[in-house]
């Protein structure tokens, strides 16, 4: 009886060394893959816009999409930054299905810059402010003057009205809100498309540097020196990857 | 009230004014005859019928017929507002709260405060106006709601993008709606006496009631289509904006067009 005990005993402690290491491993590879689609199509009534879509990304790698217009960049954004729902298939973040995942907390930490945002309110401080509302935290004035400074522009335009910025400035103010608080991964949907040379090279550089950083970024683009500088370049077309 | 004199005949002949209307729709070819003709007619059957069903209900001064006939007019009232959601799901059912509850705690307050009798003859006028004032202020806080969802559905996604709530990415449309509900009544309060004497008042002035005692029941006429017209926007705007969302939390493409 003791010595089946004593044997029952060493088996539980084996059991759970091994399930350790073997959670271990099991975390060790999943942190590699930040984001993981597998299968997924997406079909809005029965136009099939994206189809049998398989992807890996990994941590810290700065991933450019390219394609033809049309060809559903923007609808694949949408989909990883769950704006939108695939219609079959998944997307896995950190091992785990997006659907599992609560919504608020998830986009914090994946987030989308559009093509062609929008600013809303009447200031820009009611824009640079609602990511700290988000958070339920007091507007921090000093920290977004030096993301302000970031991108070219200075503590005054703070106080200025939504009306009065020039199209490219209103393009970096909303690129702002999405990295006051840096999230994980961040996708940025032709954000730099209609700035001059000299910004979209100062956008690239703040955006290299929060790489640098660890920040793994999509991006997709049409510009030129963008694909040409591209480290990782995935091309969709007509709905699908074509090539890896 | 022995002034008080229309007869069966004396309204055939302000039959006439009809024929007005539907001279002017002819002319100005607006094909709005059959829609003139129609709510006449519906107006004259179902006042018909009111008209005899108040009279039973009065006369057998019963308080659960007349708490029956207060559910009947809260249920009347909220699918006519429901309808006024179009598509916005379960439009019904939230109307059905906010008027119930706008209409309950406005009757109950004036019942406690001794400024209405529980009586069939204050009870059932008094709910009908305040639920058909509600049915207006939800209808319009519906529109209101849709439209404002369509005009602004890109910024509300990009408050998504920033991993904002459903609450957070549509508070200013909230607040919008909750407005456009009230202000119907907020602006007519300002004219109120100046340009209209309304409904109440009227009433009880044509019936011959001293115009300064008449006066007192529209103030709080007044008071109550605020309360009511209030309660009814927040409650009925709190439960539709919810339904512009999935359970994703992203915005339903299907309601804004
Ligand atoms: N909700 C929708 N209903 C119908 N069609 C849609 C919907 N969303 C996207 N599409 C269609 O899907 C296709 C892909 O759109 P998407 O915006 O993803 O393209 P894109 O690759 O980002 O193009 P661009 O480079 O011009 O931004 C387009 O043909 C578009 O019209
Ligand atoms: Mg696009």
């Amino acid at each position: 009886m003791a010595l089946f005990l004593l044997d029952s005993n060493l088996l539980l402690g084996m059991i759970i060394e091994y399930n350790e290491v073997h959670q271990h491993i099991k975390e060790w590879c999943i942190v590699e893959k930040i984001i993981e689609i597998k299968n997924l199509s997406y079909q809005v009534k029965d136009t099939k816009i994206l189809h049998n879509i398989n992807l890996n990304i990994e941590e810290g790698e700065d991933v450019t999409f390219v394609g033809p217009s049309g060809s559903g960049k923007s609808t694949l954004m949408r989909i990883i930054a769950s704006m939108i729902s695939a219609s079959s298939g998944e997307v896995l973040f950190k091992g785990q299905k997006i659907e599992n995942i609560d919504p608020i907390e998830y986009r914090q930490k994946i987030s989308y810059a559009f093509q062609q945002p929008t600013l809303f309110g009447k200031t820009i401080k009611d824009n640079l402010a609602f990511p700290f509302e988000v958070r339920k935290q007091e507007f921090d004035r000093q920290k977004v003057t030096g993301y302000l400074e970031m991108v070219n522009l200075n503590e005054t335009y703070i106080d200025k009205s939504v009306n009065d910025v020039s199209g490219g400035e209103k393009q970096r103010i909303a690129l702002l809100r999405n990295l006051i608080f840096p999230p994980e991964v961040l996708i940025t949907d032709e954000v730099t498309t209609g700035l001059d040379t000299e910004n979209k090279a100062i956008v690239h550089r703040m955006l290299k540097d929060f790489n640098e950083q660890g920040l793994t970024i999509l991006k997709v683009t049409h510009d030129e020196t963008e694909i040409n500088d591209a480290a990782i370049k995935i091309t969709i077309r007509d709905g699908e990857i074509a090539n890896v | 009230m022995s002034n008080l004199t229309v007869s069966n005949s004396t309204l055939m002949l302000g039959f006439v004014l009809v024929i007005v209307a539907l001279v002017i729709g002819y002319i100005e070819k607006l094909h709005i005859d059959k829609d003139i003709i129609i709510g006449v007619i519906r107006a004259v059957i179902q006042l018909s019928v009111v008209g005899y069903v108040l009279k039973f209900i009065i006369k057998a001064n019963d308080n659960w017929l007349t708490l029956a006939f207060f559910l009947i007019i809260v249920m009347n009232a909220s699918w006519n507002a429901g309808k006024r959601g179009n598509g916005i799901p379960k439009a019904f059912q939230s109307s059905l709260l906010a008027i119930f509850v706008g209409t309950t705690v406005t009757l109950t307050t004036l019942v406690l405060t001794g400024s209405i009798k529980f009586v069939p003859e204050q009870i059932v006028p008094v709910t009908g106006m305040i639920a058909s004032n509600i049915m207006v202020a939800i209808g319009l806080s519906y529109r209101n709601m849709k439209q404002t969802f369509t005009d602004r559905h890109q910024q509300v996604l990009e408050k998504l993008a920033l991993g904002a709530d459903i609450k957070l990415a549509s508070l200013d449309i909230l607040r919008d709606s909750i407005k456009s509900g009230m202000q119907p009544t907020i602006d007519s309060i300002k004219t109120l006496g100046l340009v209209s004497l309304p409904g109440m008042m009227s009433g009880l002035i044509f019936a011959g009631v001293d115009p300064v005692k008449a006066i007192k029941y529209q103030i709080m006429v007044t008071f109550m289509l605020l309360a009511s017209t209030s309660i009814g926007s927040i409650i009925s705007c709190y439960l539709a904006y919810k339904q512009f969302f999935n359970e994703r939390k992203q915005l339903n493409n299907d309601l804004i067009s």
